[in-house]
């Protein structure tokens, strides 16, 4: 019932935060000049009857406040515009760009999760081992490293040998599923290690020290004491404890993930959201950017709740407060 | 890493036993350890080496005759009008795409990036401070207003405002060293918060206040001089993140334009050309990661040496060997309130 509660709470907070990035976009929007915005969309040599003409279709020659409730109406009606230079609606960019930015995130979460929590546990558990100092070498170097960076350098030195010798299972460029799981992961592989390497550091230093502190606590040594197995003091009493430092950060995490998904697109050429958003910036289209925009926050938000929820399950105390 | 972790290791580095019998000050004390701390010398070293670099950047393209961005068409480019390797015709790392000299394009790209990564960490420290001691020392409403500021700051997806602003104001210096700042100064400004809070309710704070002090007397000479230890490792695991967030901007085109050049927009126009290539990524990429790395290795290394309770790991090998006959497991060998994790949190990883 608690949990309900705070769910319902959370899911309020979040349409608030959605509306008031949506108003932010469309603040934004009028930050330029209605006059270069049309001048894009009808050409450089247009004259000023087919820019007004522009402006009118547009209907940006209209107040502010009927302006924003239109912009309001449509996205309820779940209807993000259209591109300024294709008139292509923005939904369809959106679900044709999805898959590749979907597979690099769903993929690079995993692994990122995987590797970190578990290179962090077995680091902790084995404090001062010669796995805890290497991969507390790899953490410092992986900490270093620009995402775009990594990617270069898999390309470089994974990639271009590997297929110069016939191998020819990595790839890079998008490949949906429906190619076979074997095709897609091949292509998919590369993205990946990538988006995860950067930080599965950042959670493997943060894992190990959590780990380590919780470890040196009575409560483990009570634990100990009353005879429990070495691995249920480690994940039962251990382990969960630690996590909840952890699973908060990755709330704040999720939103610098975009910006790692968007580097991971550009440099395996994938053609996701975050590559057509880039390019859409390059080109000043306006709408394709508040669409993309707000796709992205919708899921920051999202995956905060689901973050939350997991952080309240792991820890009573927050159901509460 | 989370706020409370920050926190928590910069209240640790403020808890550092003063050690006054010896009659040597913090400074002093934390001099002498991090002198003898192999990996920091290191460190410093490099960042000494990668400054000089950058500062003599027009006299070594003098010295090689390649002044900055000038293309070389015909030495610098190979018959299909790809770049040249590594000491071919003069280019001691060879040429870019257009037949530059990328040993010259490396040098002045450090100037950006060390300028950027400095200054954005300076004024984010400055700004931080100030907010952070405004917002502990007065408490109250201004506390909960930058209380607010600070939590939405923190929580604000950059990548969305660093768009955002490359869009409406166009990609710029001034712009880039805006957005870095603005995302940095947060972190610091709570950490300084949760140090003044406890920093004003000590007596030395109160004996001042008797005297007549005023508070941004109080503030500035009283406690802050207290604050700098925390203050100057954060700052100092602050420069590789504004490194890293700069080359990533110019990387996607929201940074410096072309042709000036910076790290990431080398890296970027390099993309195309890795199967043909390898040197015009690889020493880019290189020059970036030697210096984010030294620059994190030494904030490190100062946070070890300001706080003797806890040890490096990869320093730590005499003392290891000590510690393995206790038994494996056992509390000695987690940290503590008083001995925290050695391999604490730096910044937050940018992008």
């Amino acid at each position: 019932m608690a949990l309900a509660r705070f769910l319902i709470r959370r899911v309020l907070t979040g349409i608030v935060v959605l509306w008031l990035i949506a108003t932010g976009a469309f603040l934004l929007f009028f930050a330029r000049p209605v006059q270069d915005v049309a001048r894009q969309l009808a050409g450089r040599n247009a004259t000023p009857a087919v820019i007004n003409q522009a402006i009118h279709d547009l209907g940006l020659d209209q107040p502010i406040a009927t302006q924003y409730w239109h912009f309001l109406d449509h996205l309820l009606h779940g209807d993000l515009g259209y591109s300024y230079f294709t008139q292509e609606s923005v939904n369809t960019m959106v679900k044709q760009d999805l898959p590749p930015t979907a597979s690099v995130v769903v993929g690079g979460v995993i692994l990122w999760l995987v590797v970190g929590l578990a290179v962090g546990i077995i680091s902790a558990t084995r404090a001062r081992s010669l796995f805890d100092r290497f991969s507390t070498v790899a953490v410092l170097v992986g900490l270093s490293m620009p995402t775009f960076v990594v990617g270069e350098f898999l390309l470089l030195i994974v990639f271009v040998p590997l297929n110069q010798h016939g191998f020819h299972w990595i790839q890079d460029q998008y490949v949906g599923p429906s190619q076979g799981l074997g095709v897609w992961s091949g292509h998919m592989i590369l993205p990946w290690i990538t988006l995860a390497a950067v930080q599965a550091a950042v959670y493997t230093r943060l894992m190990r020290g959590q780990l380590l502190s919780t470890l040196g606590e009575d409560y483990i040594r009570t634990a100990r004491a009353k005879g429990l197995s070495e691995r249920r003091v480690i994940f039962r009493h251990g382990v969960r404890s630690a996590l909840t430092p952890v699973v908060s950060q990755l709330g704040i995490d999720i939103g610098q993930l975009l910006g790692g998904v968007l580097v991971v697109e550009v440099v395996f050429g994938l053609g996701g959201l975050g590559q057509v958003a880039v390019e859409a910036i390059n080109t000043d289209n306006l709408p394709v950017i508040i669409g993309f925009t707000l796709v992205a926050s919708a899921f920051v938000v999202v995956a905060n709740i689901v973050v939350d929820l997991l952080y309240a399950v792991l820890d009573p105390r927050v159901r509460i407060s | 890493m989370s706020i409370t972790e920050l926190q928590f290791q910069a209240a640790a580095v403020q808890e550092a036993p003063a050690q006054a019998v010896e009659g040597r000050s913090q400074w002093q004390l934390t001099w002498r350890r991090l002198r003898s701390d192999k990996v920091a010398i290191a460190a410093v070293i490099v960042i000494v080496i990668m400054l000089a670099l950058a500062i003599a950047a027009p006299a070594i393209a003098s010295l090689v005759h390649h002044p900055a961005n000038t293309a070389y068409p015909i030495a610098g480019q190979d018959a299909a009008g790809n770049p040249v390797g590594p000491h071919t015709n003069g280019f001691w790392l060879g040429t870019d795409d257009v037949g530059r000299d990328l040993l010259v394009r490396i040098l002045y790209g450090a100037r950006i990036s060390l300028f950027v990564g400095i200054l954005t960490t300076l004024i984010a420290t400055v700004a931080g401070v100030t907010v952070g001691l405004m917002a502990g020392y007065f408490g109250g409403v201004i506390d909960s207003v930058l209380g607010r500021l600070t939590d939405a700051v923190l929580a604000f997806p950059y990548v969305l405002l660093a768009l955002a602003l490359a869009i409406v104001i166009g990609p710029s210096l001034t712009v880039i060293i805006g957005v870095i700042a603005f995302f940095s100064w947060a972190g610091i400004a709570r950490i300084v918060r949760g140090q003044t809070l406890s920093l004003k309710e000590k007596e030395y704070i109160e004996a001042a206040r008797s005297i007549g002090a005023g508070p941004f007397r109080i503030m500035f000479i009283d406690i802050l001089p207290n604050l700098l230890a925390p203050v100057l490792v954060l700052a100092t695991l602050y420069i590789p993140n504004a490194v890293v967030f700069e080359a990533t901007l110019s990387f996607l085109g929201l940074g410096i334009q072309p042709p000036t050049a910076s790290w990431g927009n080398i890296l970027s126009s390099a993309q195309p050309f890795y199967q043909v290539a390898w040197w015009y990524v690889v020493f880019p990429a290189l020059a970036l990661l030697v210096t984010t790395l030294a620059f994190n290795l030494l904030g490190d290394g100062i946070r070890d040496a300001m706080d003797p309770t806890t040890e490096r790991l990869l320093a730590g090998q005499k003392r290891n060997r000590r510690r393995s006959r206790r038994p494996r497991g056992v509390a000695i060998a987690g940290p503590s309130e008083e001995f925290p994790d050695p391999a604490r949190q730096p910044p937050p990883a940018v992008i």
